[in-house]
């Protein structure tokens, strides 16, 4: 009786001390991490001479101006235009004591940091996947250009540890697979959109196996709509193989779950 | 004792790894339109000619309004017939899948049809070409006159296999034809095909017609027409050509609408000097008030279910939109930004409203959901109104009023059809100028 006791508290103790080991997860609490900003380094040459879009340089430039505009706003804009290209310019010194004095004058005046940011805001970036604030073509309101949400979502913040991809080889993937899914349009806004895929990749990154995890859903009366999405997903993940895998790291990604869910899209 | 031990131990360690499997979130793609070849019909050799169809040309036909079927969808992208690489009779049989995306088409339909003793049979196949695999096929036999239905079924079918949504091809608008000057104008009621083909003129055009609107159920239509200037409730059996009066109601400005059973009727119309709801039953003629106030309650329509009704009054002192239950209580109202609302409809899958607005001298058409939460207007113009919706719930149809001529003192009336995303408006082909559609049900259900 005591021997079989001791045995039997022994062995409870190695299974206690195992679980302890093993599945440390579950006795902790998850840790609360900021979200994870990617930091691309880069090696620095002599001279730093990094070029702008050209996008992006035309609405600096135009920034530029402007700034000179509210800058001459004080001393009217309209003389200074009719300027002759052979005037003589004033010399320097001159000018910074205007600006010196223009700043005294106003100085709340924006910095041009800020202002440049807010031209970005304002015209490069429109959220196309925001649909249901694009649709209101009522001019009044159409002046609200919806900002774009470049929170890192739940769903998006998953670090490099758990998912064995660096965060810029996911991100690479999901931007080629973002490029070839055709996301069906009457779709149910307020249903479980999630369709899981799970693939088994060769080394080139193209499919070897597919499947949808969920499938008895798609054939369930009245899930329609999971079936069209479904296959949506497949089809998005056919065509845009090979897929863009990181050269490493085989055994890492060899078997790769894709969770496609258009509510965020949907909802806008 | 040792392999329960060594067991556990194992299922420790697949836990661990099954852990470590890759997940990647995908919560984005694009809304491109899907990129669709639709291959012409084979006719079949064996075909004989039919009265005054050229069954030589039939598959062609049907091809090409399938085609303009999906175009007008702004959801699919029907790939020019000249990059086709493959036969259609040898595609479908079995198409060279590589062939077709090569031409980047991600979904085919292909087809044959066969002419015989007076009868025409249509079958037809869907594939996916990602997944090299067919997604549908079905067959119909029909009388060869029929084409354009069958045309239509299968975009309808098509459409319901890449969208998981039911279609609306094959179904009807009912409208106003207008001919004439401004002053002397001839309304004649008027039906076609929802992409504008086998337009039928239903009236003389000698009294004034308004109003036309469907019954979700069947072929059965209400329209107003006024009788020595006063307003008559008609009831017209499409498929019969049966009408029949329902009643005069003075102090009427709408037709009434059905309810979603068919069976009832919801109007408003002016007793004792003020203007108040309605229901009567079809069958029994028996007429029940629903609102009392002494505001205007207007242009009633039921929800799809028929337990509410969503209305216009002007009891806030604006006319505005309001949803009651169908007994008449819980009235509350739903429409809150500037403007004046008018002509709510609700929607067949139940999720919104559609309305006219009107705000600093223009017209807009929009939606909101059902608590009135999610305004979106569509689209802006002069002079627009009376939307009806499409039978799936997608799209809208209504009708605009523009300014005509050099000197633009004409004007024109046209029909007009907007998505709900309000991407994709476009003019509906009509014979004359029109006015007051309305859609009706699947015809093939």
């Amino acid at each position: 009786m005591t021997k079989s006791l001791i045995y039997s508290l022994s062995f409870h103790a190695i299974m206690i001390l195992l679980t302890v080991l093993s599945l440390p997860f579950m006795i902790r609490q998850p840790v609360d991490l900021p979200p994870i900003i990617s930091v691309e380094l880069i090696q620095i040459s002599d001279k730093t001479n990094i070029p702008y879009a050209p996008k992006a340089r035309k609405v600096i430039e135009k920034v530029k101006k402007e700034e000179k505009r509210v800058v001459s706003e004080q001393a009217p804009p309209a003389a200074k235009a009719k300027e002759k290209p052979d005037r003589i310019p004033l010399p320097k010194k001159q000018d910074e004591k205007k600006e010196l004095v223009k700043k005294k004058q106003n100085p709340k005046e924006v910095k041009p940091e800020i202002r440049q940011a807010s031209e970005f805001e304002k015209k490069d970036i429109v959220d196309t996947n925001q649909i249901a604030a694009l649709i209101d073509k009522a001019k009044e309101e159409s002046a609200k250009v919806k900002k774009i949400d470049d929170k890192l979502t739940q769903s998006s913040v998953k670090n490099s540890f758990a998912t064995g991809l660096t965060l810029s080889e996911e991100d690479a993937l999901r931007a080629q697979i973002f490029g070839c899914w055709t996301v069906p349009l009457g779709l149910p806004y307020d249903d479980d959109l999630l369709v899981r895929v799970k693939l088994e990749l060769k080394q080139d990154g193209s499919i070897s196996k597919s499947e949808i995890l969920d499938h008895e859903r798609m054939n369930r009366p009245g899930q329609k709509f999971y079936k069209v999405l479904a296959e949506s997903a497949l089809r998005a993940v056919r065509m845009c193989q090979p897929l863009r895998v990181p050269q490493t790291g085989y055994d890492k990604w060899k078997i790769i779950q894709l969770n496609f869910n258009p509510m965020e899209m949907l909802k806008g | 004792m040792k392999k329960l031990f060594y067991i556990f131990i194992l299922t420790l360690f697949k836990l661990n790894v099954a852990h470590s499997l890759i997940e990647v979130d995908i919560t984005r793609g694009n809304l491109d339109p899907l990129p669709i070849a639709i291959s012409p019909l084979h006719v079949d050799a064996q075909s004989e000619n039919y009265e005054s169809i050229k069954v030589k040309e039939l598959g062609d036909l049907i091809s090409s309004v399938i085609e303009k079927n999906f175009l007008s969808t702004g959801l699919f992208n029907p790939l020019n017939k000249n990059a086709f690489v493959q036969k259609p009779d040898i595609a479908h049989l079995k198409p060279r899948f590589e062939d077709w995306r090569l031409i980047t088409a991600q979904a085919l339909v292909t087809g044959k049809l066969l002419v015989k003793d007076d009868k025409l049979k249509v079958e037809f196949r869907l594939w996916d070409l990602a997944a090299s695999q067919e997604m549908a096929a079905l067959a119909f036999t029909t009388t060869p006159s029929n084409w354009r239905r069958v045309a239509h079924i299968i975009s309808d079918k098509i459409y319901e296999r890449l969208t998981g949504e039911t279609g609306y091809f094959d179904t009807r608008i009912i409208y106003v034809s207008e001919t004439g000057l401004k002053t002397e104008r001839v309304k004649r009621l008027a039906i076609m095909d929802q992409d504008g083909a086998n337009t039928k003129y239903l009236t003389l055009g000698n009294e004034l017609v308004l109003t036309p609107r469907f019954n979700p159920t069947n072929q059965l239509v209400t329209y107003m027409s006024y009788f020595r200037n006063l307003p008559r409730v008609y009831l017209l059996d499409i498929e019969t050509g049966i009408q029949e009066v329902v009643g005069n109601f003075p102090g009427m400005t709408f037709a009434p609408r059905f309810s979603p059973d068919g069976k009832k009727i919801i109007m408003s119309f002016a007793k004792d000097g003020n203007s108040d709801i309605y229901t009567m039953d079809i069958e029994s003629r028996l007429v029940e008030r629903i609102t009392e106030d002494s505001s205007i309650d207007t242009s009633p329509s039921f929800s799809p279910d028929g337990k509410y009704i969503c209305f216009n009054s002007d009891r806030s002192g604006l006319q505005q939109i309001y949803t009651m239950k169908s007994d008449g209580t819980n009235a509350k109202r739903i429409s809150f930004g500037s403007g004046i609302y008018g002509t709510p409809v609700w929607s067949p899958r139940g999720d919104l409203i559609a309305f006219t607005k009107m705000r600093a001298g223009k017209f807009y058409i929009g939606v909101m959901r059902s608590d009135g939460t999610g305004e979106r207007l569509l689209t802006e113009n002069y002079y627009q109104e009376a939307p009806s919706w499409s039978p799936n719930g997608r799209i809208l149809v209504f009708y605009r009023e523009t300014k005509s001529g050099k000197d633009g003192l004409g004007f024109t009336a046209k029909l007009w059809s907007i998505d709900i995303t309000g991407y994709n408006e476009r003019e509906l082909n009509t014979e004359t100028d029109a006015s007051d559609p309305s859609w009706s049900s699947l015809l093939s259900k």
